[in-house]
């Protein structure tokens, strides 16, 4: 044994006797992860939040959440003599007198919109792919928690400069507080301690954003993968890979060593686009002034679809028993939201309710072979889109030359009209594939190869797929429609009401598919062509 | 001598349907286009120079540009007609920044007067602001002595003046912002700073008029100054993007951020099979 292996072993030993943990090691360094790059997105999430609470904490050193009134005294001329929050003035000094503060500002706030944008990708390939179903629909669920807190996170750290960019974000949240009928008001003055703005709310945004939220998220995240690990990973579909099994590659090394450099990558690209692009130059922007506003004032982009829909709702209130209700900022900003981000957790459960099936899923779907999700998701990301567009509707206005009402009137329509001619496309391209699915296994690949035979005919050659190939586009499960009869067998009409009618016609779009090549038909053709 | 004419129109004849043929003509043509309209040009410069600098010859130049180059739209007394307004009483400031940013002559009746290359030289422009000023008395153009703003005016509070008087529809950082129908407050960022000031005082287009009891002369210069110090500022911490905020910078962060890292993430499961 040589002195190394003695030192490595005595290490090791000491910490076995200790801790019991060798057991637990051998049995979770060999667990198998399978290989797809759609699975290193939720990866990339994790390591931008380690980025995050890494860059964060740099800030807190200087960061001053205070909105005590300082006059300004550093190294950026125009501001000199300005009076502004201590908040502005300490990320003004973070920006240009702390060494290599401005570089940390711009990767926490990089790694912030890379966080999110990854976070959503993620969530689109769980969804097109049906790896929500059971088991895993708590861990879907804590996904969307994990994203709605994402969104508030973000948007605290976005107003945490006090800059007149952050401040305009904290009055429009302050108006959608506001429009909550009855109570609005009551939570305005709670939330901000009085009139707007106040001399509270730095203070509480900042501990919200630096330790409430990110600890919850912490927690979730460490529960999110904790589910993942239990009910392991889901796989696609392909030979040898079953219901039963994960075919993969093991953690040690291969995985640790592909994880631990991803990180690495992630941080890397974070931190180039830290140092080459300039992200919220608040010091342009100016100190908060609630006297104060900018053309152009936009949130960050994972709010900028709310901020979409809120331009988009025309201007109605009611007045009745001496309370306003502010209809325009309250359904854009609060009851669409609210209804989007309820279906989205429960979907898991409705798409059971609509399919019937109950049963627990490991191999992943492929999109096409599941049009009636695939185009659910398809319509909605149109219509957040569509709010997305919206949200930027002044600089598309003033940047390719078109006027801001006709922008505004087109999503008005789009939000209504755009989805459901979404839906319908999405769903008829996968059932094309599906075609296209079928055709390729009953009779092969065109090679584009033509051939003239003997007596003239042309033909192209079809090249039979290879049997992985086959199984991959056959592999996945067709299931018939539920059967919810007119009538029950006491002949009593309709036993299950509206509710019954419904679920018989849910399940009816949603099973609608191209039927794949049976056996049968394979072996049939295979004679005919031998 | 005929029969030389004859030998050249033969060898026009027998080359017209050369290939060559129709590119040379036009190639000519542009030439003999060019070459004429630069003598023409030149020659009416020339004329320029030779009218005398006095207040009543500049006068009446003007008046004559003014029929020649505006009065289809704006009547031949300047008294404004169907869509364009009457011009007595503007005053040369209005002229002049109207005229020298070549917002006018409009070039199409779109929503609003763009910023184009200038119609109208300096002469040309003095000449036609000093006619419309002579109509009836209005701002007049901002001399280079009252423009001081490097010495007069002041950065920070400028910064202030701007948030609070133009930001709203000229954007915090001065990049210009959507107005309603498709009119826009255009960028301040590369504008001279006596047409920042003559926009000030006459308010045109869809802008107010700043007048001096709104913003006084110093704090007009202020604003100058700032808007010239934001302009030249080295981009700190890297590209700026367009200086339009939080759109091009989700665009960058999803594309660019996200982009390569999903590109990684394709190319590191690819070289395990």
């Amino acid at each position: 044994m040589s002195a190394r292996e003695r030192v490595a072993g005595g290490t090791a030993s000491f910490i076995d006797e200790r801790t019991g943990a060798a057991k637990w090691m051998k049995k979770t360094l060999t667990k198998v992860f399978p290989d797809h790059w759609s699975f290193m997105l939720g990866e990339i999430v994790m390591y931008s939040f380690v980025i995050l609470l890494l860059s964060g904490t740099f800030l807190t050193f200087w960061f001053d959440p205070s909105m005590r009134e300082v006059e300004y005294e550093g190294s950026y001329e125009p501001l000199n003599g300005i009076k502004m929050s201590a908040a502005y003035a300490s990320a003004l000094h973070i920006s240009f007198d702390v060494r290599g503060g401005l570089l940390m500002r711009q990767i926490h706030h990089w790694a912030a919109l890379i966080f999110m944008a990854a976070m959503v990708v993620h969530m689109m390939r769980v969804f097109f792919t049906g790896a929500f179903r059971k088991p895993r629909e708590l861990n879907w669920i804590i996904g969307v928690a994990l994203l709605t807190l994402g969104i508030v996170e973000g948007f605290l750290g976005y107003s945490l400069p006090d800059d007149l960019l952050s401040g305009t974000g904290i009055r429009i949240a302050e108006a959608i507080i506001q429009a909550i009928p009855v109570v609005g008001s009551y939570l305005s003055y709670f939330i901000f301690g009085g009139a707007f703005p106040g001399e509270m709310f730095i203070q509480r945004i900042y501990a919200v954003h630096i330790l409430l939220i990110p600890g919850i998220m912490l927690a979730l995240i460490t529960a999110h993968l904790m589910l993942v690990w239990y009910q392991k990973h889901t796989q696609y579909p392909g030979p040898g890979r079953t219901e039963k099994n994960v075919v993969g590659y093991p953690l040690m090394p291969v995985y640790m060593a592909k994880a631990g450099g991803f990180f690495f990558i992630v941080f890397g690209v974070t931190a180039f686009l830290g140092a080459v692009a300039q992200i919220n130059p608040i010091w342009i922007y100016g100190p908060y002034n609630p006297g104060q506003i900018g053309a152009g004032s936009q949130p960050d982009w994972y709010m900028g679809w709310l901020d979409g829909l809120v331009r988009a709702a025309p201007p109605i209130e009611t007045h009745a028993f001496g309370i306003t209700i502010s209809w325009n900022i309250l359904i854009p900003g609060l009851i669409i939201p609210g209804i989007i981000f309820t279906l989205m957790a429960f979907y898991p459960f409705i798409e059971q309710w609509m399919t019937g099936d109950k049963r627990e899923h490991h191999v992943l779907d492929r999109p096409r072979n599941n049009p009636n999700r695939t185009a659910i998701g398809a319509m909605s990301l149109t219509f957040t889109l569509v709010s997305l567009i919206n949200g930027g509707n002044d600089l598309l206005a003033t940047h390719f030359d078109l006027s801001i009402n006709q922008i505004m009137w087109f999503s008005r329509i789009g939000l209504i009209v755009l989805p459901p001619i979404a839906f319908v496309i999405t769903k008829r391209i996968c059932l094309s594939l599906q075609r296209a699915d079928r055709e390729k296994v009953l009779h092969g690949r065109e090679t584009g190869r033509l051939v003239m035979l003997p007596h003239g005919e042309f033909i192209e050659v079809h090249e039979p797929l290879s049997p992985e190939k086959a199984y991959v586009l056959t592999a996945h499960e067709q299931l018939p429609a539920l059967e919810i009869g007119e009538a029950d067998e006491n002949g009593v009409a309709n036993p299950q009401g509206f509710k019954g009618k419904l679920r018989a016609r849910m399940s009816k779009a949603s099973q609608e598919q191209i039927s794949k090549p049976t056996p049968k038909e394979m072996l049939e053709l295979e004679d005919g062509h031998h | 001598m005929g029969k030389s004419v004859n030998k050249f129109f033969g060898f026009i004849s027998r080359y017209r349907r050369h290939r060559f043929a129709g590119p040379l003509m036009l190639l000519s043509g542009l030439l003999f286009a060019g070459i004429g309209y630069t003598v023409a040009h030149a020659a009416t410069e020339e004329v320029q120079v030779v009218l005398s600098s006095d207040k009543a010859s500049l006068i009446s130049e003007g008046k004559e540009i003014f029929a020649r180059g505006c009065s289809s739209c704006h009547g031949l007394n300047a008294e404004g007609a169907g869509a364009a307004p009457s011009l007595i009483g503007v005053g040369a400031a209005s002229v002049d920044f109207q005229v020298a940013t070549g917002r006018m002559p409009m070039a199409d009746m779109s929503q609003q007067a763009m910023r184009k290359d200038p119609v109208y030289d300096e002469r040309e422009t003095a000449a036609l602001a000093a006619y419309v000023a002579s109509l009836a008395p209005g701002p007049a153009a901002v001399t280079n002595e009252e423009l001081f703003w490097e010495r007069d005016g002041n950065t920070a509070e400028g910064g202030e003046l701007f948030r609070t008087n133009c930001a709203m529809c000229h954007n915090l950082a001065g990049q210009g912002g959507a107005l309603t129908q498709g009119k826009y407050a255009p960028t301040v960022m590369g504008v001279e700073p006596k047409h920042i000031y003559e926009a000030m005082v006459t308010g045109p287009q869809a802008m107010p008029v700043f007048a001096n009891s709104v913003l006084t002369h110093e704090e007009k210069l202020s604003i100058i100054k700032w808007i010239k110090f934001v302009e030249t500022e080295p981009s700190q911490g890297g590209a700026a993007l367009g200086r339009v905020g939080p759109v091009t910078e989700g665009a960058v962060g999803f594309i660019l951020g996200l982009g390569i890292l999903i590109g990684i993430a394709v190319w590191l499961t690819t070289k395990a099979r």
